[in-house]
């Protein structure tokens, strides 16, 4: 039998594709914890995940309320006006505590930190954004060919 | 866990590499650990980080983690990368005689 050495991880590449608080502080954790154990990290944004990364919008991440069954609150309360921004601000408060960043700060570590920030060309185009519209981390628009260049080598994981 | 002598002492380590008795270290036995690590010399500014994380540890009870660092260390994201290349949290740490950080961010 041979005896294969594992090998730890080098590079990840991490897709995030949805816009809601849950959707994006996985990705940005586990981007900055990859360049935290020295992994190199890709971070390309795609689809409503691009509000992460658009000026306008990055500061107003809002967590889903409704068709959330993780919230464990009946869908009719989740509906109610203001609902999904009280639970938002709940969430941000309590992450504070264990130093969880709000999104614009996460962002600027995970580039200060070296990882590289990507948005999607086919989402841009079909929302009619410029790379004007997004955070200055943002390094480029690319496709998804050059989005399976960047990630040779790497782990490519989809959130 | 391993035992080695560093500058006349016998220091204990963990598993990943880290001091096991804070109480251990010096500053000799930093500048051979920096070394281990990489690191020739440390300057100025990586004693700032050294010494902000020995004081959060003995107030707290855990090394800082990168956030931390950055806000109130008086040395930014950027520059913590480039004193402590390959996670500059866990090396600062591991430099410090202190265990490797428990925060995620």
């Amino acid at each position: 039998m041979s005896l294969e050495k594992i090998e730890p991880i080098k590079k990840v590449s991490i897709i995030i594709s949805k816009g809601s608080l849950d959707g994006i502080y996985p990705g940005l954790i586990l981007a900055n914890g990859a360049r935290m154990e020295g992994i190199e990290a890709t971070l390309f944004f795609t689809f409503f995940g691009l509000d992460a990364v658009i000026d306008k919008r990055m500061d107003k991440i809002k967590v889903a309320t409704v068709g959330n069954p993780g919230m464990h609150i009946p869908t009719w309360i989740g509906g109610i006006p203001g609902i999904s921004a009280l639970a938002s601000s709940m969430m941000k408060k309590e992450m504070d505590k264990i130093d969880i960043p709000p999104v614009r700060e996460f962002i600027e570590m995970c580039s200060d930190a070296g990882a590289e920030l990507y948005a999607c060309k086919a989402t841009v185009d079909m929302f009619h954004l410029k790379k004007e519209d997004f955070c200055k981390q943002i390094k480029e628009i690319i496709t998804v060919g050059e989005f399976y260049e960047k990630s040779a080598g790497a782990q490519i994981i989809f959130t | 866990m391993s035992t080695e002598e560093i500058a006349g002492k016998m220091i204990e380590f963990d598993a990943d590499g880290h001091m096991v008795n804070a109480k251990d270290w010096d500053e000799t036995i930093a500048e051979e650990l920096a070394k281990r690590e990489g690191i020739e010399t440390l300057t100025e500014r990586h004693w700032k980080v050294i010494n902000f994380m020995r004081k959060v540890f003995q107030e707290k009870g855990d090394a800082p983690s990168i956030r931390k660092l950055n806000k109130e260390s008086g040395v930014d994201t950027k520059e913590l990368y480039s004193l402590f290349p390959q996670g500059p949290a866990k090396k600062a740490a591991k430099i410090a005689g202190l265990p490797k950080p428990k925060g995620c961010v």
